[in-house]
């Protein structure tokens, strides 16, 4: 039996039941007890776990990722919230010059099982601070993983997994604006393993990779496209350190054509890594130039049409697509 | 230390910067009380423009959702910022957190400018880039609005430094909520502050909350003052619900601070009526509590002081509200007839080279 839930419910059955499952896993973050989590995704946890593995932080990033860094090398597992990624920035020294490089520089000795996890990017009219896309500097960096969602059910699957079966530090990159969509998960449990893109609709006529609440524009543009006549098949990447570039070339030497959809910055993005690889692996398959549609190359805007303008939308995508199909008018 | 009162050729300036009406110099009346009939009277209408600021604006972000993204009201902090402006001159700056439409209107960020804001219009005091959060007004003195619970801390100590850089005798107040006072960026700032002795005040706006979590929750140090003890910085705690109390505490540190005697930490206890943001449905804390605040309203103690001192009748005070309440009012006509920004100022202002080559497919 499948039920339709929230994303944040996806998220909050992930936890709830490798915390079940695992004494070793602990929650901790600002606000995730008492006020049962900033978005609501951690609701009722403190009422089932106690404080003692649902714990609130005081707006102390550095401090308290240090602690979950600490504690991971030290035999537990835990997951730290971030309210968004944009306040993990303060915590940057400890994920990227502590957690990543642990195991190298301990010669294999210290390992860190930890997820990371905060809604990411951009959520309306939040201004430049409230509104970074990490998925790019994050993936940047060996030693960690970078997961980044695009639905509550491969959510679910996805963190389930790294919390239980990952024994590296993984980044787990949420939305605001889509903690409130529902989507269809099963009652029995499942995992999905990290590394694994998804094919999201099939094609032949171009393929559109995108992640996170971007595949929604991907998607949307595919729907249009499909009214004219043009098929495109839409991969919906999942995690994104690992990168699974095996599966867009395989849709690549079918549709010969590659556009990405992303909300990073376009300098050092995901889509300058995946041209780099695709022209690489499958230069003879490519029948026009990769393009893509990221973020404006600017901090985010307040008002409602600067965000609407630094934003991928459908009819760029669609306007896109048609430039690689050699169809624009 | 002896205790002067007001800086009475700042006010006057002041007159000037904000033209309200009543402000004819300095008419100090000892008798009555150690403050002024015209400094009462700013602190009520400047409290009284901030409060149906937000209270119009707030209206415009529920009815119309003209007004967009996380937006922080002041209210029920409003005697920080009176007591701050008339215990500082306009050269001094100002650098707050996302909860900043208090102190950029008290600063002299025009009424209409922060409405715009809001409204993400291009008249905004930001051109409609930043927001709520993100008020700015660099012509004031106001070095705005900043998102990261806790960065301004540092930035402030950094302004400090350049006044002190260019041996001037200006100051600055730097604002933080008690939330923030758990970053660790307080410490390594506190500490910098001490051993160069910056001209900075650090404000700590202890409304009791941040978010959802009360102070005792966030450390074993309730008393957020002691945090300077470590670094032997002079700290206070100051009522925030009494204009006259900030005022002085305030006219002490920056009196320190001008004569080269270095940074000061103000722990001033105030409370905020509304939620954290808009969204907030504030499980945290009991209808009593904010009515036990409310009662100690600032706005109203400095009304009742005007009114027990005669410094002017109910219909004069009545009148000040109608010239605010007009002022608010324009403000909202100028926000709905002033133009969006262009498109193309997406990428204006990131850079100040006019000729950055963007990336742009
Ligand atoms: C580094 C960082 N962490 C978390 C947040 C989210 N956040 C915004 S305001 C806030 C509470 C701050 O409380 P306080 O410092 O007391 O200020 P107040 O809102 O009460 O004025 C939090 C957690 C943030 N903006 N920045
Ligand atoms: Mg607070």
């Amino acid at each position: 039996m499948a039920r339709s839930i929230a994303f944040r419910e996806a998220l909050r059955e992930a936890m709830n039941e490798e915390m079940r499952r695992d004494d070793r896993v602990f929650l901790m973050g600002e606000e995730v007890a008492e006020y049962n989590g900033a978005y609501k995704v951690s609701q009722g946890m403190l009422a089932e776990f106690g404080p003692k593995r649902v714990i609130d932080t005081p707006i102390s990033e550095l401090g308290f990722t240090a602690v979950g860094v600490g504690a991971a090398q030290n035999g537990l597992r835990p997951i730290v919230e971030y309210m968004t990624w944009n306040f993990a920035v303060l915590a940057l020294d400890q994920i990227l010059n502590t957690a990543s490089k642990m195991l190298a520089m301990s010669g294999g000795q210290v390992s860190c099982p930890i997820v990371f996890r905060g809604g990411n990017g951009s959520a309306g009219q939040l201004g430049a601070q409230h509104s970074t896309a990490f998925e790019a500097m994050y993936a940047n960096i060996p030693g960690i993983k970078v997961v980044s969602p695009s639905n509550g059910y491969d959510a679910k699957g996805l963190l389930k997994q790294a919390i239980r079966y990952e024994e590296d530090p993984v980044m787990f990159m949420e939305s605001e604006q889509m903690y409130g969509d529902k989507s269809e998960v099963p009652d029995e449990e499942y995992y999905i393993e990290l590394g694994k893109a998804d094919v999201k609709k099939q094609g032949k006529d171009v393929t559109i990779v995108s992640f996170n609440k971007m595949m929604k524009v991907a998607l949307g543009a595919a729907a249009e496209l499909e009214k004219e006549n043009i098929s495109a098949e839409v991969i919906d990447l999942r995690t994104i350190r690992p990168l699974d570039w095996q599966t867009i070339l395989e849709s690549v030497k079918k549709t010969n054509r590659l556009v990405i959809v992303e909300e990073q910055w376009p300098f050092a993005s995901i889509s300058s890594e995946i041209t780099y690889r695709i022209q690489k692996e499958g230069f003879d398959y490519l029948d026009a130039p990769i393009r893509r549609i990221t973020a404006a190359d600017a901090p985010l805007h307040y008002a409602p049409n600067l965000v609407a303008a630094a934003l991928p939308d459908v009819a760029r995508t669609v306007k896109l697509v048609k430039e690689v199909m050699y169809q624009a008018k | 230390m002896p205790f002067k009162p007001v800086n009475f050729k700042s006010v006057t300036r002041r007159l000037k910067l904000h033209s309200f009406p009543y402000f004819c110099g300095s008419n100090f009346n000892p008798l009555a009380t150690k403050f002024s009939k015209e400094t009462y009277l700013y602190w009520y209408e400047l409290m009284q423009l901030i409060r149906q600021f937000e209270l119009m604006s707030e209206e415009k972000y529920k009815m119309d959702g003209k007004i967009r993204g996380f937006y922080h009201a002041y209210i029920g902090q409003e005697a920080i910022a009176a007591g701050c402006m008339t215990g500082t001159r306009p050269e001094d700056l100002f650098i707050t957190s996302y909860r900043d439409h208090g102190l950029a209107i008290a600063k002299g960020v025009s009424v209409n400018s922060c409405m715009a804001e809001l409204y993400g219009k291009a008249t905004g005091c930001a051109k409609g880039k930043g927001g709520s959060m993100h008020f700015f007004g660099k012509d004031v003195n106001f070095y705005g609005g900043h998102g990261i619970v806790g960065a301004q801390i540092g930035t402030g100590a950094g302004l400090a430094f350049a006044e002190q850089y260019r041996d001037t005798d200006n100051v600055v107040l730097c604002y933080f909520g008690d939330g923030a006072a758990r970053q660790g960026i307080l410490h390594e700032t506190f500490n910098l502050a001490m051993l160069w002795k910056l001209p900075v005040i650090f404000i700590c706006e202890n409304n009791n909350y941040a978010m959802g979590t009360s102070v005792e929750r966030t450390s074993n140090v309730v008393d957020i003052y002691k945090l300077a003890d470590a670094y032997e910085m002079p700290a206070d705690t100051v009522d925030g619900m009494s204009a006259e109390a900030v005022h002085e505490s305030v006219g002490r540190a920056v009196k320190r601070a001008r004569e080269k005697g270095g940074p000061t930490l103000l722990e001033i206890k105030t409370y905020r009526y509304k939620g954290h943001s808009i969204s907030d449905p504030q499980k945290y804390r009991t209808k009593e509590e904010v009515d036990e605040y409310k009662d100690k309203d600032p706005i109203q103690q400095v009304r009742k002081t005007i009114l027990d001192n005669k410094f002017a009748t109910e219909k004069e005070i009545t009148a000040i509200d109608k010239r605010v309440y007009d002022i608010v009012v324009e403000s909202v006509k100028f926000a709905e007839e002033s133009p969006w920004p262009d498109d193309d100022e997406v990428l204006k202002d990131v850079y100040m080279d006019k000729n950055y080559p963007f990336i742009v497919d």
